[in-house]
């Protein structure tokens, strides 16, 4: 193994770092997959190489990013949400200003792109709240791409605006009934469709989760979030921040905003787990869709149902480099609950007019009670990862549950 | 190199009679325990050559609705890595018939590989199965189940090119666990197009220590005679027999049913003294 699991962040090299070793990150990710997946995936990661170096790729995909999806997304300083947390200045990344509402444009964008130089015109994925399958049925119309999504029954019942969208977008989207009716599911029925038709199928991850090439190709489409927060401070004329919030399902849009603060030792980084579906936070290192990291698993190896409110957070595993940054310390991660999260919503919605995603709520409440705890002049940035039209139903149904106004 | 006994051994008396084994596959628990052991001694009596065990995991992502399900209904059952260990040390007490256990690699790893081998071992399991367990992440498993006699059972499949099926002949042992066409378990009414060009293009490519065993989608008597006349060693029938348990099939249907695809692997088989 080439990075050991005591590892301190300040041996990370760049280039280890960048290019996950045997596919892994310490070690967790790795390749646990059907012997029928790894040709495919060998030569994904191989393609993907070549592919990502070339300047008509990268041109596109910048070009894309602009006028397409609106990048780059401001960082807003956020200051009634920074008095109410004593004085804190607080940043958001306003990831939910992107074309679609939420970060998982970024990736869906840079992996459709890669099907297409791949010649692979039919493009398949799996999704939680809907923002990802949402993400693949736009860029996929945009490249004339055939999008097939699969959907659990409960997360189509609770983001069912999403569901529609995809739906006039040509997408077709695959009602998933067995297990737990969510992402995990959802997950297992993709990675069927995908060994059965592996050789036209583009499997199109929506985080930094799976088996390898994967969780390496959805951060270096996410990290975008992390430079510009970067770039955008620094012309500010303002340091480096002390601390970074992200909220954590699967992990795309947290690693997308840690990454590239990688080797800046002093820049702290803080992710959200929900509490009702805490891998990293309660879980135990396991195998899980490919990879190895922590997942929420019973003593005998049998995957937990989790019960998050915010369906992208619902999810009994995480991407292998969140696993690798806790285990080696160089991230910290802490689980919010639903009703804090609401809290976060609430205290977003009132301060600063902006409606989150009920997965970035619950980086919202954690990064203000922390900032609470911080020395006035340090500088925190939260990635607001979406907007939250797509929970209002969930959020207004469990205000009639407990008959209390948000 | 330990050898598991009583695979090799099969393997040896069948080919002493020109006959391909016939693996059939259960699931541990479904619908109970108890059952599945008489389901065991049913197939054993109705000819059937090994009994491929399946341990249920939550997420078989290798398989379709047949075996997904019954996986649920043994979970329902709380039936787990260890009852399946347990089992097999009740029917070993009255069968000699080899044993392969079928896991996905998480219970294993929760259990921890060496334990999990050596339990194999102390309960008479001949070899194991772990469909995602890929070689290259295997090597340690390798070296458990070489400490541990048992045989590793890698999958071949259409997409693995030769130079693959080499490497991945080097880490088996016991029999290479051919997947005759694209996508997960279930039972086919037709051969895949797909099956027999593979079982042509590794045959070859085998060492003559190791077995090819055929597998996905064969249900009937005429897929098994056409595997068995390309040259297999074995075939695995495994959603056919499950989803006749899942039916609540009687034992003694179901022996009739081994006996009559027993009677496909019989079948005048090619010249094998080439390989």
């Amino acid at each position: 193994m080439a990075i050991s699991s005591a590892s301190k962040p300040s041996v990370l090299t760049p280039k280890l770092a960048e290019l996950p070793r045997e596919g892994k990150f310490g070690e967790f990710g790795g390749q646990f997959v059907p012997e029928i997946l790894m040709p495919a995936l060998q030569a994904l990661e191989k393609d993907y190489l070549t592919i990502k170096t070339q300047a008509r790729f990268q041109n596109e995909l910048k070009s894309l990013r602009a006028d397409y999806c609106g990048r780059p997304t401001p960082l807003y300083f956020a200051k009634r949400l920074s008095e109410h947390a004593e004085g804190v200045q607080i940043y958001l990344k306003r990831e939910d200003l992107l074309h679609g509402g939420s970060h998982s444009v970024n990736n869906a964008l840079g992996q459709a792109l890669l099907a297409r130089e791949l010649q692979r015109r039919r493009v398949i994925c799996a999704t939680g709240s809907g923002e990802h399958g949402l993400s693949t049925a736009m860029v996929c119309a945009l490249l004339g791409l055939q999008a097939e999504i699969y959907m659990g029954a409960t997360d189509m019942e609770r983001q069912k605006t999403n569901v529609e969208q995809m739906k006039l977008l040509r997408a077709r989207v695959h009602v998933v009934t067995r297990g737990s009716q969510t992402f995990k599911d959802a997950t297992n029925e993709a990675l069927r469709d995908w060994v059965t038709h592996v050789k036209d199928t583009y499997y199109l991850i929506g985080s930094s989760v799976g088996p390898h090439p994967y969780p390496m190709i959805v951060r270096d489409f996410q990290r975008v979030i992390g430079d510009e927060i970067k770039g955008q401070l620094l012309r500010r004329g303002q340091r480096l921040p002390d601390l970074l919030v992200a909220a954590v399902g699967q992990g795309g849009s947290a690693i997308g905003t840690f990454f590239p603060f990688g080797q800046d030792e002093k820049v702290r980084f803080l992710g959200v787990e929900a509490a009702e579906a805490a891998s990293l936070t309660q879980g135990t290192v396991g195998v899980l869709h490919g990879a190895k990291t922590y997942l929420l698993q019973d003593e005998h190896g049998q995957l937990q149902p989790t019960r998050s409110l915010a369906a992208e957070l619902d999810y009994a595993a995480v991407g292998p480099e969140h696993a690798f940054y806790k285990k080696s310390g160089r991230a910290e991660y802490i689980a919010v609950s639903s009703d804090e999260a609401l809290e976060g919503f609430r205290l977003l919605a009132e301060l600063e007019g902006i409606l989150p995603a009920l997965e970035a709520a619950h980086a919202i409440y954690a990064g203000v009670q922390r900032a609470k705890k911080l020395k006035r002049d340090q500088i925190i940035v939260i990635t607001l990862s979406g907007r939250g039209e797509k929970d209002l139903k969930v959020i207004y149904d469990r205000q009639q549950l407990s008959g209390q106004a948000i | 190199m330990i050898v598991s006994n009583y695979l090799a051994k099969r393997f040896e008396e069948l080919k002493q009679r020109s006959e391909a084994a016939l693996i059939a596959y259960l699931m541990a628990g479904d619908p109970d325990l108890s059952r599945t052991l008489e389901y065991a001694r049913a197939l054993e009596a109705g000819g059937a050559d090994v009994l491929e065990l399946g341990a249920p995991f939550s997420d078989p992502i290798a398989d379709g609705p047949v075996l997904e399900e019954a996986a649920q209904r043994a979970l329902r059952q709380g039936v787990h890595l260890q009852d399946v260990l347990h089992i097999v040390r009740e029917l070993r007490k009255s069968s000699t018939m080899p044993i392969v256990l079928l896991s996905y690699y998480n219970p294993i790893l929760r259990l921890g590989e060496e334990s999990f081998a050596r339990r194999c071992s102390e309960a008479n399991i001949d070899g194991v199965i772990i469909p995602d367990l890929p070689m290259e992440e295997a090597a340690s498993w390798v070296n458990q189940a070489r400490k541990y006699g048992l045989a590793r059972v890698f999958y071949a499949t259409p997409e693995t090119d030769n130079e693959r099926v080499r490497k991945i002949c080097e880490c088996s042992s016991g029999f290479l666990y051919l997947v005759s066409r694209y996508g997960t378990t279930g039972a086919r009414e037709a051969l895949a197009e797909t099956a027999i060009p593979l079982l042509e293009r590794v045959r070859p490519l085998l060492p003559s220590d190791l077995q090819l065993a055929v597998g996905f989608g064969i249900s009937t008597r005429p897929q098994i005679e056409s595997v068995v006349r390309a040259g297999a060693d074995g075939v695995i029938v495994a959603s056919a027999v499950v989803a006749r348990i899942a039916e609540g099939i009687t034992p003694e249907a179901l022996s009739a049913y081994a006996r009559d695809l027993k009677e496909a692997t019989k079948r005048s088989r090619p010249n094998l003294s080439n390989r």
